[in-house]
C-alpha cells in the first residue's frame, strides 16, 4: 500500500480488511514521504491495523533508529523496512538486526540504470529530493545482507508505476547475488507479469499496489492465474 | 477457567500474538511473573530474534526453574518452540531441555534464501488434538533460520530444501516452528485448537 496523500486510518483498516480476505499473503504500508520530510510515520494506525491482521505486515517509512523500530513492532507489526536511512546510515541495518533478528529488517532499495550500471536512488518518496547515491546497486544488495537485512525489496523505477511488467533483467542480476528473499516490486500489471518475474527471476515474493489498488486484478484471480501455471502459492 | 498467559519473553510479536488471541475470544495476561505463570491454564512462549538472547531473557526475569516445572500445556513458538529443545545451534546456547534435540541451522538445498520466510505446507506424521480441523497441504507462515530436526514429537514437518518440525508435542509441551498468529485461518485454529486442550 502506497500512501503519498493523507489517507485516514478508517481507509487504511478498509483496505488492509479487504486483502486480507481476498487472499494476500502480506502487506507492506509504505508512507513514502516520511523519510525527505524527515518524519517518522505516524503510529498510531500501526496497532489498529495489526488487530485485525491475521497475515504478515511491514511497516515503512522514516524509520532511523532501533527506538523507532522497537516502536512500530511493539505495536504489532511483523517487520520494518527501511530505505533511505540505511543510506544514510548503513549500521542501522546491523544494528536492527542484532536487536530484532535478521527476520524483522527488511531493506527497500530504488535502482535505475545508469551508465550501463543499476545505481541505488535514495528519497524517491519525494521527486525534488530523490537523488542517486551513486552507489551501485549490487553493492548495496551485498552489504546490505552482510549486515544482516533479512529481507531485500528492489523497486525498479524505471517500471515502477507504469504497469508493464516487472524489470526482469535486473531482478535477475540481483537475484544472483541475493542469498536472503528479494522481493520483485515495480510493474507489475497484468498476471502474466507475475509468473514472468517467478519464473525468469526466480524472486522470492511480488510486491504490486497501483494494480490491486484500482481493482484492475483482484487478488483471487491473480492466485488462480498463478495456479495454473504452476507457481506454488497458498490458495 | 481458562487463563492464558503469554510469558513476556521480550520477542517482538508479543503484539501480534495477543491480538491474534483476542480475535478468537480468548482470554489473555503478558506476564513475567512465575506465579502467575504457574496459575494460569495454558502458557504460551514467544520468541523472536537469537535464541541465545532469549535465553538470556528467561534467565534475567528467573523464569527458567518455573518453565521447566509447568504441568499445564505449553505452547512455544517460533524460537519459543527452539528454546524447548535441549540445545541450540545459534550461539551455541543450552536451552530449557523439555524437548530432546538440538536445534540446527536451516539446511536448504543450494540457492534457497535463509532466512526461511514465507508460506509453505504442513506434512502430518502423527494426529493430535492440536491438529484439529487443520489439514496436510495447508499453508502456514514461516520466518526462521534455525530449526528443529522431525522426530518423534514432530506432529507435522515442512520441507524447504530439507525437512525440519514445523508442529511438536511431548506430554504437556506443544511448538509451532511457524507464526501461527500470522497464518490466516489455520493459525487461529491452531491457537483455538492450544487452548481446548
Amino acid at each position: 500500500m502506497r500512501f503519498r496523500d493523507h489517507v485516514v486510518v478508517g481507509d487504511i483498516l478498509e483496505l488492509a480488511q479487504r486483502y486480507r480476505d481476498e487472499g494476500a499473503d502480506e502487506l507492506v504500508f509504505y508512507d513514502i514521504t516520511a523519510s525527505p520530510e524527515g518524519r517518522s510515520v505516524d503510529r498510531s494506525w500501526v496497532r489498529r491495523v495489526a488487530r485485525v491482521l491475521d497475515i504478515p505486515f511491514c511497516v515503512a517509512g522514516g524509520i532511523r533508529s532501533v527506538a523507532d523500530a522497537e516502536e512500530v513492532l511493539g505495536e504489532g507489526a511483523e517487520k520494518i523496512s527501511i530505505n533511505s536511512p540505511a543510506l544514510a546510515d548503513p549500521d542501522l541495518i546491523t544494528r536492527l538486526s542484532t536487536r530484532f533478528g535478521a527476520q524483522c529488517v527488511v531493506v527497500g532499495i530504488d535502482s535505475q540504470t545508469v551508465d550501463g550500471t543499476y545505481q541505488v536512488y535514495q528519497y524517491t518518496g519525494d521527486p525534488n529530493r530523490s537523488r542517486n547515491t551513486a552507489r551501485r546497486t549490487i553493492d548495496w544488495v551485498r552489504e546490505a545482507q552482510e549486515r544482516g537485512a533479512g529481507e531485500i525489496v528492489l523497486n525498479c523505477m524505471a517500471s515502477d508505476g507504469v504497469r508493464r511488467g516487472y524489470d526482469i533483467a535486473q531482478l535477475a542480476a540481483v537475484r544472483r547475488e541475493c542469498t536472503v528473499p528479494l522481493i520483485a516490486s515495480g510493474g507489475a500489471g497484468a498476471p502474466e507479469h507475475f509468473v514472468e518475474v517467478f519464473r525468469s527471476a526466480n524472486v522470492d515474493g511480488a510486491l504490486a499496489a497501483s494494480v490491486f489498488h484500482s481493482g484492475s486484478l483482484p487478488i483471487p484471480t491473480l492466485k488462480s492465474f498463478l495456479r495454473e501455471a504452476s507457481i506454488e502459492i497458498r490458495p | 477457567m481458562t487463563q492464558l498467559a503469554i510469558i513476556d519473553s521480550g520477542g517482538a510479536n508479543i503484539a501480534s500474538l495477543r491480538f491474534a488471541l483476542e480475535r478468537i475470544g480468548a482470554d489473555c495476561v503478558v506476564t513475567k511473573d512465575s506465579k502467575v505463570l504457574r496459575e494460569s491454564s495454558h502458557v504460551l512462549l514467544p520468541g523472536v530474534g537469537a535464541a541465545a538472547d532469549c535465553m538470556a531473557r528467561l534467565r534475567d526475569a528467573g523464569l527458567i526453574d518455573t518453565i521447566r516445572g509447568l504441568r499445564q500445556p505449553l505452547l512455544g513458538i517460533c524460537v519459543g518452540m527452539q528454546l524447548l529443545y535441549e540445545s541450540s545451534e545459534e550461539g551455541d546456547v543450552v536451552c530449557l531441555g523439555l524437548l530432546p534435540g538440538r536445534v540446527q541451522r536451516v539446511q536448504p538445498d543450494a540457492g534457497l534464501p535463509i532466512p526461511h520466510m514465507g508460506w509453505n505446507q504442513l506434512e502430518f506424521e502423527q494426529s493430535a488434538p492440536l491438529l484439529h480441523d487443520i489439514h496436510p497441504g495447508d499453508y502456514v507462515y514461516f520466518v526462521h533460520s534455525y530449526c528443529a530436526p522431525v522426530s518423534e514429537a514432530t506432529l507435522a514437518r515442512c520441507t524447504y530444501g530439507s525437512s525440519f518440525s514445523a508442529i511438536v508435542q511431548r506430554g504437556n509441551v506443544y511448538g509451532a516452528q511457524f507464526h501461527p498468529e500470522r497464518s490466516a485461518s489455520v493459525g487461529s485454529q491452531l491457537l483455538r485448537n492450544f487452548m481446548r486442550i
